[in-house]
């Protein structure tokens, strides 16, 4: 079993949590995985910086354009990840991030590398769904990647039922319409129905929420509905200023986890 | 002409050979696919056409005149033509597209406007349109924009817009127009987003062509009437995004006697690392939805382009002017801030007409056409200069 199905098959209530490579400080990468998963992580997300953000709000465009100033970049981070699984041997880990850097890369040479150094699993929202299944789908199988995908309340059943089809990680459930890091909906009852609706489709893929969720009673409540709960935007803002990042962030986690 | 071998015709991914598609988040993905699987029907309605046509009529000012600059002519030793879109209401052929999709946005039961804007004649034109239709209008402009373009920002505010100052990357038109997206993602279901240029995801550098294309269309027409043939040899455009052009070359795009001229803005020059001329310093790459030509360095993250003028000030371009570079239909040529200003005072003085700074790219390329006296050259006179007294006043000295 993969490490992503390891994960969910193992336990209820996951927390994924995002950081963005290369921030707060560059090297901060490698010991910010280790000290998540030992304060409670089961999953990292792990962001690329880019320096035009479409689908994230403030805090993860401030995080990247730091990282970016602080000389992150897709080789930059490869060679720090060579120390990933010696860090984090069993914890699932995704990158996420936009195409151009990827493309720019070279897209099969990203796919390599990124399972050269125990990488898990993508998140690339732009992506375009038929372009990934034409072209990417079969290289993804082909270097032993998953590709993890968006749905947001507006996202139709057709399509939802084609992207479950097309995955074999878990799906990304957007918690409303915003961009990362969108605090409250306007309609808590809509969302509760979105959710169900969700939830009530039998997918074959567990689902995470996301978007969002800031603190415990946030992911306590987006546990009641799917799989467990990705923290982003919350993580990094407790991240700034920290004299000691590491354990700034293994405090938030402990905050998220506590009883 | 075959459809197959048209530049008009993207396909149905929205590709002009390997640049265009829709490269959005999912969370755009409803709102785009919205607008794609309705606007070739809307536009093709007899009744939208009826109403766009006469709007265009009573409220824009078209057909604008296709005027011959005599004194121009004689300068260069060719026929000169000035396709008048400075004299289209607001002051710049932004107008034809915010027309067009005010009234797609009405059909498609949207209640709120967002739009982009650059040198604010995009802004000002959505501003405008909201204004008459009654809807609520939210435009995003870079700081540094808001500066340079003021009097623009007051005319969308009283016009009843509200200008939001986008403040990340280079406080430009880029930004203003990841902001409007994010705009988008937040508010996907009562909004439509009036993009200002032929870029962006399918189907708006389509759609936004096909509602410039009016520019090229009456260029024939009174081509015809003038010179006996719907024929130039040259048409000459600026290009930021590129949506002038895009309306300027349109209908001879099939036509592989007119040579399409496209103008970039070098800003500082082409190599002086301060520059907009995305055809010479891009490589392909996707920015805002599109795989296009994008300034970006060599990891994928997208420069901060320079020009004086606001409106150039764009690290891509529409995948239709990339393509047209590609295959070779267009040509692209690169004119400095200062040529550019030069050319504002030549047909100031000239013509008795004050170019906007970026129309003035396209005239300073006249000198390196190599027309001859008999040829015809049209070029687009895409906006007006009032928005950009202050930057003139500044730059007197290069002016006078
Ligand atoms: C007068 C004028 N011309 C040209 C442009 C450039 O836009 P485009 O390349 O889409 O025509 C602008 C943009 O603001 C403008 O105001």
């Amino acid at each position: 079993m993969n490490r992503i199905a390891q994960a969910f098959a193992s336990k209820q209530n996951l927390l994924n949590t995002y950081f963005t490579a290369g921030y707060p400080s560059l090297h901060d990468t490698i010991p910010l995985a280790k000290a998540l998963v030992e304060a409670g992580a089961d999953i990292l997300e792990i962001g690329m910086p880019f320096s035009d953000p479409l689908a994230d709000g403030p805090v993860i465009q401030g995080s990247s354009t730091v990282a970016l100033a602080n000389g992150m970049n897709l080789p930059v981070l490869f060679e720090q990840l060579k120390e990933l699984r010696t860090a984090v041997p069993t914890t699932p880990v995704l990158l996420m991030g936009y195409l151009n850097p990827v493309m720019q890369f070279g897209i099969e040479n990203f796919l390599k590398r990124a399972a050269e150094v125990g990488v898990d699993g993508l998140i690339l929202p732009d992506l375009p769904l038929d372009e990934y299944e034409e072209q990417y789908h079969a290289l993804f199988q082909q270097y032993g990647l998953k590709a993890v995908f968006l749905i947001t309340p507006q996202t139709s059943e057709e399509r939802i039922r084609r992207l479950d089809a097309l995955s074999d990680a878990f799906l990304y459930l957007v918690s409303g319409p915003g961009t990362t890091g969108g605090t409250t909906l306007p309609d808590a009852e809509a969302q509760q129905q979105y959710f169900e609706r969700i939830a009530g489709m039998n997918l074959k893929n567990p689902r995470l929420i996301g978007f969002g969720i800031a603190d415990k009673a946030g992911f306590d409540r987006a546990c009641q509905y799917a799989n467990g709960a990705i923290i982003g935007s919350a993580l990094i803002r407790a991240l700034d200023g920290a004299d000691d990042a590491p354990a700034a962030a293994a405090r938030f986690v402990r905050g998220i986890r506590q009883a | 002409m075959n459809p197959a071998t048209s530049y008009q015709q993207p396909s149905a991914r929205g590709y002009y050979g390997e640049f265009g598609g829709a490269f959005v988040p999912e969370m755009l993905y409803p709102n785009v696919e919205e607008l794609r699987t309705r606007y070739l029907d809307i536009l093709a309605d007899p009744t939208f056409q009826a109403e766009l046509n006469q709007l265009l009529r009573d409220y824009v000012g078209r057909p604008t005149p296709l005027f011959e600059a005599k004194r121009l002519s004689a300068k260069y030793g060719t026929r000169i033509f000035l396709k008048r879109e400075d004299l289209c209401h607001t002051g710049a052929h932004k107008i034809n597209n915010t027309v067009g999709q005010i009234l797609l946005a009405k059909r498609l039961g949207k209640k709120r406007i967002i739009a982009e804007t650059g040198a604010g004649q995009h802004g000002v034109a959505t501003a405008t349109v909201c204004a008459l239709m009654g809807l609520p209008c939210v435009v995003y402009m870079g700081a540094v924009d808001m500066e340079r373009q003021a009097p623009n920002v007051a005319r969308m505010r009283l016009l009843g817009a509200e200008v939001r100052r986008a403040e990340s990357g280079s406080q430009t038109l880029k930004d203003a127009t990841n902001e409007a997206i994010r705009d988008w993602i937040a508010n996907p279901v009562d909004t439509h987003y009036i993009i200002g240029s032929v870029v962006g995801p399918h189907p708006y550098p389509d759609l936004v062509a096909r509602l410039q294309a009016v520019i090229s269309e009456e260029m024939r027409k009174q081509l015809l009437e003038q010179t006996g043939t719907e024929l130039p040899d040259y048409v000459v455009a600026c290009v930021g995004g590129g949506s002038n052009a895009a309306g300027a070359f349109y209908h001879f795009l099939d036509e592989p006697s007119v040579r399409l001229i496209a103008v970039e803005a070098a800003g500082h020059g082409v190599d002086s690392g301060h520059s907009a001329a995305t055809s010479v310093l891009g490589k392909p790459g996707i920015i805002h939805g599109s795989r296009t030509l994008l300034m970006q360095d060599e990891h994928g993250q997208i420069t901060e382009p320079y020009s004086l003028s606001a409106g150039l000030d764009y690290p891509g371009i529409g995948p239709l002017h990339a393509h047209l570079g590609a295959s070779g239909r267009a040509e692209f040529v690169a004119i400095t801030d200062d040529e550019a200003l030069a050319a504002v005072a030549e047909l100031s003085r000239f013509e008795g007409i004050i170019p906007a700074l970026e129309t003035a790219h396209a005239l300073a390329a006249l000198g390196q056409l190599g027309a001859g006296p008999q040829e015809v050259v049209v070029v687009n006179l895409s906006g007006r200069g009032d928005k950009d007294l202050e930057t003139y006043l500044k730059n007197l000295d290069k002016l006078i």
